[in-house]
């Protein structure tokens, strides 16, 4: 009687004994990236089922991404093999605690990518990974309503302006969208396109004359965009349900757009201002911490997600594109090409003033956004005075840069120490 | 095992849970928000409070539990003499009313979100019938009165049931002699409710108000899930010091003042409903 219980039990314990062990032996890519469900199994079944170890793929959010990452590395031992994530969550974390990747032999095709790598230190603290932008899509049905003589491969802010006037009026609802939701990626708006493309800058202009005159346009904007915009996140959604018909938003918040009806919709660079077309790149990075299990398989599977085969079928799974130079298949799914014809279209044209992702703030990228997004919802959903507003939220952005000491990054003029506001 | 001794083991677990998951962790949380990396400071408090939204959300929190609690308080009270008087069917009822109690916060938000949005219930419904030409923005910053009401009447369908099945337990426990002796010297049903069942009732009213004005001052996955970033709470605050920002002694100096006002508001519930040693059934 008392045998077959003692067996069960004897069973069971061997069988978490082994998961315990096959679970260790794989590698964990603790990411940020690839977060929704399509996007994460195709990572796992379309990427890395090629990699030199077993992978456990896990996307988190952010904060619990670097609270367990934190936890490992107080621990002084930790389960996480790779980490995935963006060049502002890799300067927030301190690069003592990440391994230097220089003897890798692998790296971006671009320079100032892999400088960025560096995290102010002379090492690469992560390699590059993949990168992608944000850019315009519209709605086939709003092209009618172009301003006369607008060519929509390169729009002035005047034009996207009269353009969902037009729009607006001819649909009776305002139909330009903006992801200005909890989740949305409204902050990189205002520091990679609408301050380069007024003030040529961001931090040092923050609160100039110039910057006033970017808010007043974009309070003419937000007048022709759906209210429902500040619970907007996604904009392929709204996209797809016709809710809006101009919008902006990250490449890869669009995919699915492109992919579902790739004949409804067309994509095109960023508007221009008068100091140019301001656009900003962003940058995913892989990275090891100090506390990896298995250090040999973690620096295998970056070595085996920096080949070209690997990067096109990362850009299949993520429409993030490839860091490294690669053929381009013609067979790309809709999304891909559509939104890499625009970006190559906005980095190529004259007028271009790319802003780079803010860097060397540390543990405050997240102060520094909220610098501009509270400055947009009391300008904007507020209704307070521009200049009041800017004077007011200068003293807290140049705190964030005393504090942090971080230089300016492009496209404003290069600094001795800590980016002054001017 | 010894009858003086049993009690204390029993409660042994339960203290021992409490101390490892919510005692020690509080001292930690504490220490936090009085500490920037040099000792003792109110540093983190300052900025907490000085920020320009702090004020906006305390408001918006406390006219939330404002409106909404005595809302579920009466709702709840009606509900539980209802079900009290039922004769057949009771515990279908009951079942029905609480099933609200069994969805997640994030998931009742999205509930009234799919009702309430642009392409929602109702918005297609008063298209349908004919009340509107075009899809209204309900939810919107232009709105804010609807988002609090949605928020609002979010929170009073998902919440109320707690509430609910307190008082339900407390109306069982007040014997039926009371009843009889009233209803023998003539007293209506609103006379017997105000002079039986609402003061034998106190105890439960107690844990129910404390429960729900706690949990009230907790609220933000429903707002965050209708309201976006348009109806700041201090619990949606929290949130974003600590992982927007990743200012771990500001989010602990704001989840201190959040528990100062819950404890504050329970005392004053404590007071207000107390029940007279001896006094209890």
């Amino acid at each position: 009687m008392t045998l077959r219980p003692t067996l069960t039990a004897a069973v069971s314990g061997l069988a978490i004994f082994c998961t315990v062990a096959v679970a260790q032996a794989d590698v964990l890519f603790w990411s940020t990236q690839a977060r929704p469900v399509e996007e994460a199994q195709a990572m796992r079944e379309k990427v890395l089922s090629g990699a030199p170890a077993t992978v456990d793929y896990q996307p988190n959010e952010d904060g619990p991404w670097l609270t367990r990452l934190q936890a490992e590395f107080q621990a002084g031992s930790g389960s996480i093999g790779v980490l995935g994530s963006l060049h502002g969550n890799f300067s927030g974390i301190d690069p003592d605690n990440l391994v230097d990747l220089d003897d890798l032999g692998v790296a971006s095709n671009s320079a100032t990518f892999n400088n960025l790598a560096k995290l102010g230190t002379g090492h690469l603290q992560y390699v590059p990974w993949m990168q992608a932008t944000y850019i315009m899509a519209a709605n086939k049905e709003a092209l009618q309503y172009l301003p006369d003589g607008a060519d929509i491969d390169a729009l002035s802010y005047d034009q996207l302006i009269a353009w969902t006037a037009n729009v607006h009026e001819a649909a009776g609802e305002p139909k330009f969208g903006f992801p200005a939701g909890p989740k949305g990626l409204k902050h990189r708006f205002f520091q990679g396109y609408l301050y380069p493309s007024y003030t040529n800058g961001v931090v040092r202009t923050f609160a100039s004359d110039a910057a006033v005159t970017a808010w007043e346009k974009f309070r003419e904007l937000w007048a022709h965009t759906n209210p429902a915009s500040t619970n907007f996140s996604f904009m392929q959604e709204q996209l797809l349900s016709g809710d809006a018909w101009i919008v902006f938003d990250h490449t890869s918040r669009l995919a699915q757009a492109f992919n579902e009806r790739p004949d409804d919709f067309v994509a095109f660079p960023a508007p221009a201002g008068p100091t140019g077309r301001g656009f900003m790149p962003v940058l995913a990075g892989i990275a090891i911490p100090k506390t990896a299990p298995d250090m040999e398989g973690a620096k295998e599977l970056v070595k085996y997600m920096l080949t070209p085969e690997t990067q096109i079928a990362t850009l299949r799974a993520t429409s993030f594109f490839p860091v490294v130079d690669v053929d381009m298949p013609d067979d790309l799914p809709p999304a891909v090409q559509a939104a890499g014809a625009a970006v190559a279209k906005m980095s190529g044209s004259a007028d271009a003033n790319p802003g780079l992702l803010p860097a060397g703030l540390g543990d405050k990228g997240g102060d520094f956004n909220r610098v501009f997004v509270d400055s947009f919802e009391r300008i904007v959903l507020a209704g307070q005075d521009i200049r009041m507003v800017l004077d007011d939220q200068k003293g807290r952005l140049s705190e964030i840069m005393e504090e942090t000491g971080a230089p300016c990054w492009a496209p404003d003029a290069p600094s001795d120490g800590a980016c002054p506001v001017e | 095992m010894n009858a003086r001794i049993l009690p204390y083991v029993l409660i042994l677990p339960v203290t021992l849970f409490l101390g490892v998951f919510f005692l020690y962790p509080f001292v930690l949380v504490a220490q936090q928000a009085f500490s920037t990396g040099d000792g003792f400071t109110l540093d983190n408090f300052r900025d907490v409070v000085s920020y320009w939204k702090f004020p906006i959300s305390l408001k918006n929190t406390l006219l939330l539990a404002a409106l909404v609690v005595p809302l579920q308080l009466a709702l709840s009270l009606l509900m539980a003499t209802m079900v009290s008087r039922m004769h057949r069917g009771r515990d279908m009822v009951l079942y029905i009313w609480t099933i609200p109690l069994g969805i997640s916060d994030l998931a009742a938000g999205i509930i009234w979100l799919a009702i309430f949005e642009q392409s929602g219930f109702l918005n297609s419904m008063m298209s349908g019938l004919g009340v509107i030409d075009r899809p209204m923005n309900l939810l919107s910053y232009q709105h804010p009165g609807i988002v609090f009401l949605a928020i609002a009447l979010a929170e009073i369908w998902r919440a109320t049931a707690i509430m609910l099945v307190i008082l339900v337990a407390g109306i069982g426990l007040i014997p039926k002699e009371y009843y009889e002796a009233a209803e023998v010297f003539g007293a209506s049903r609103w006379k017997q409710f105000l002079r039986i069942t609402l003061p034998m009732l106190r105890p439960s009213l107690q844990t129910a108000l404390i429960l729900r004005v706690v949990l009230a001052f907790e609220v933000f996955a429903v707002v965050a899930a209708l309201g976006g970033t348009l109806f700041p709470v201090l619990m949606g605050e929290i949130y974003s010091y600590q992982f927007d920002l990743q200012n771990n002694g500001a989010a602990a100096a704001l989840a201190l003042i959040v528990l100062a006002i819950s404890i504050f508001f329970t005392l004053i519930i404590l007071r207000v409903l107390r029940v007279p040693k001896g006094a209890s059934i």
